[in-house]
């Protein structure tokens, strides 16, 4: 379970996250969008351990994350970053058994070769195994970085993935794939928090939605209470209309310009 | 190393050789060698093997480790201008030292040019990197261009520092910075043994520190992995190190650039493979270069740096031209 309460983040005087609070319970999907600065990248980070609150406290299973070392933390969460640059050719079969390292000391034991080569398979990238990561595409990279984060948790089912903009500059088949397995993840217990820019993946996929605008909270809760024409214009200053369609839970959001 | 030990200005067989060993461990009686052999093996031949073989082992593991914490495989003590550090130091020492050195004798006065030299190469690397790295990347202009200006610094200073001294002393410093095993005895060998041993033991176990840092030190941070810790103590112990090896050696550059690109390229960048294996080529690396440096043109000597830096430099040619080419600016 993951309990965020009144959060803040200040720098001087300017609240880049300001008094955030949200419920998680495992199995369930939460999408964070917002304008660039809203401070879902301050939210992450602040969730991740990386920053500290400034007022405010995250509790994982009951219990404040100040509280974990950076190995249960390890245990406890993944977090898949928006930028990742290798600097040395590690293989992707490597990159990925990277993901156990919190698991073992030095020698990675048979349970952890198998998570890996589960991790590969359902994330498709067994093909991949021997090649070099840096010649890779984008979308490949994006897959294997994700095997990786997956294979830290892979086995402990309570666990947490955090995602930041997983399906940034990525073309419609790869963009899919990745929100499909972050899904399956949440199906089989996990609590998944991704920053999304796409609404309308965000209102396809998760749970929950939180929209922030300038550290503030929009609105918080399952897509078809907050995705309405008043709090996108709120939270995106542009005008929107909404589209019924079928096969979607919530109406889609096309943008139609800015506000005037 | 058995071949190294035997080849040199004074020529003992291999026979000649295990016969002396057999005698030594009470194995044989019988005497195929002559005493003025015995002494240039144990005396001259031995511990500058030995000296040799730490010494790569040390230039070697710290190039692949600072590697590793710089995300580059350009760093090396000796470009990036951390050898300089540490040459100016015990050049600093060496003059301004002198009756200190004095008066402690021989054995000390060894611990203390490799403190010294610690030290130096400490600052470097903590301004080197300081300098280099934003927002936990490196910037790769920066770390040469660092490297350029600190051994330039170093350099002028301890050319300004030869007005000052003694003949002796320059004598010295000379040596320094040309790099050489010449002055290998038993005591220099103990005196840089401790400050070599410590981070060959310990830089192996950070293998897998440093491969999580190699995604980024926020991505390594939430794998579990101490980055600030790891951080330090590569710092510590690569510059331990290089301290000790520029106090008993000199200025040998390359090694430590080339024998981790050489391990990259045969077996990939996994640092659980690539430290260790850097500390076992380096030494038999350090010990061949030497090998030539004293029987190219025996009975004289070459300084080791020189063979290093004709072996070494094509190589690093031809990383930077592939790093180059990497990004895209070629």
């Amino acid at each position: 379970m993951i309990a965020v309460k009144n959060l803040t983040y200040q720098v001087g005087n300017k609240k880049i996250l300001d008094n955030a609070s949200f419920k998680l319970v495992p199995g369930e999907m939460l999408a964070v969008i917002g304008a660039n600065g809203a401070g879902k990248s301050t939210l992450l980070k602040l969730l991740c351990g990386e920053m500290n609150p400034t007022f405010g406290n995250i509790s994982f299973n009951e219990k404040d994350i100040a509280t974990y070392s950076i190995h249960d933390m390890a245990i406890l969460r993944a977090v898949l970053t928006q930028h990742n640059t290798v600097s040395v050719m590690f293989t992707v079969k490597e990159l990925v058994m990277m993901g156990r390292y919190p698991h073992f000391e030095n020698k990675p034991s048979a349970h952890d070769f198998e998570v890996m080569e589960k991790v590969m398979a359902e994330t498709g990238i067994t093909h991949l195994a021997m090649r070099d990561y840096n010649t890779l595409s984008g979308g490949e990279q994006q897959r294997v970085q994700l095997a990786r984060v997956i294979a830290q948790i892979y086995d402990r089912p309570n666990a947490f993935l955090f995602l930041d903009e997983p399906t940034n500059g990525l073309d419609l088949l790869y963009q899919q794939q990745i929100l499909q397995l972050a899904r399956s993840m949440a199906n089989r217990g996990y609590i998944v928090i991704s920053i999304l820019h796409d609404i309308n993946f965000a209102s396809q996929y998760a749970d929950q939605i939180l929209i922030l605008k300038n550290g503030k909270t929009v609105a918080l809760g399952a897509p078809l209470n907050v995705i309405n024409c008043e709090n996108i214009h709120e939270a995106f200053s542009i005008k929107v209309r909404l589209m019924e369609c079928e096969e979607f839970k919530c109406p889609l959001v096309i943008p139609s310009g800015l506000l005037v | 190393m058995v071949g190294a030990v035997c080849v040199g200005a004074v020529n003992i067989s291999l026979p000649q050789f295990w016969s002396m060993l057999a005698n030594y461990t009470g194995l044989s009686t019988q005497q195929l060698y002559t005493t003025q052999q015995t002494a240039v093996l144990l005396n001259i031949r031995l511990p500058r093997v030995l000296l040799g073989a730490l010494i790569g082992a040390a230039l070697a593991i710290s190039g692949a480790s600072l590697q590793g914490l710089f995300r580059n495989p350009l760093a090396e003590p000796g470009l990036i201008g951390i050898s300089a550090g540490a040459t100016l130091a015990a050049a600093l020492t060496i003059v301004f030292g002198g009756p200190l050195l004095n008066a402690i004798g021989n054995v000390y006065g060894y611990y203390v040019l490799a403190v010294a030299a610690f030290v130096g190469a400490f600052i470097t690397t903590l301004t080197v990197y300081r300098l280099a790295m934003h927002n936990g990347k490196t910037v790769i202009t920066a770390l040469l261009l660092m490297g350029i200006a600190i051994n330039a610094i170093a350099f002028a200073f301890t050319g300004l520092l030869t007005y000052l001294s003694t003949d002796e002393q320059l004598r010295n410093i000379t040596f320094w910075s040309l790099g050489s095993l010449g002055g290998a005895s038993w005591i220099s060998f103990s005196s840089a043994f401790p400050f070599i041993i410590i981070p060959l033991i310990g830089l192996p176990f950070l293998g897998k520190s440093l491969n999580a840092i190699a995604l980024g030190e926020a991505q390594a941070a939430h794998m579990g992995i101490r980055v600030n810790r790891t951080k330090t103590v590569v710092i510590v112990l690569s510059t331990m190190s290089v301290g000790a090896s520029v106090a008993v050696a000199g200025l040998i550059s390359f090694i430590g650039l080339v024998i981790p690109h050489i391990l990259r390229m045969a077996f990939g960048a996994d640092n659980r493979l690539i430290v260790p294996a850097s500390a076992i080529l380096g030494a038999a690396a350090l010990s061949f270069s030497d090998l030539l440096s004293r029987t190219i043109v025996a009975p004289a000597e070459l300084p080791i740096g020189i063979v290093t830096a004709i072996g070494g430099s094509p190589i690093f040619i031809y990383m930077i031209y592939s790093q180059l080419k990497k990004q895209q600016i070629l």
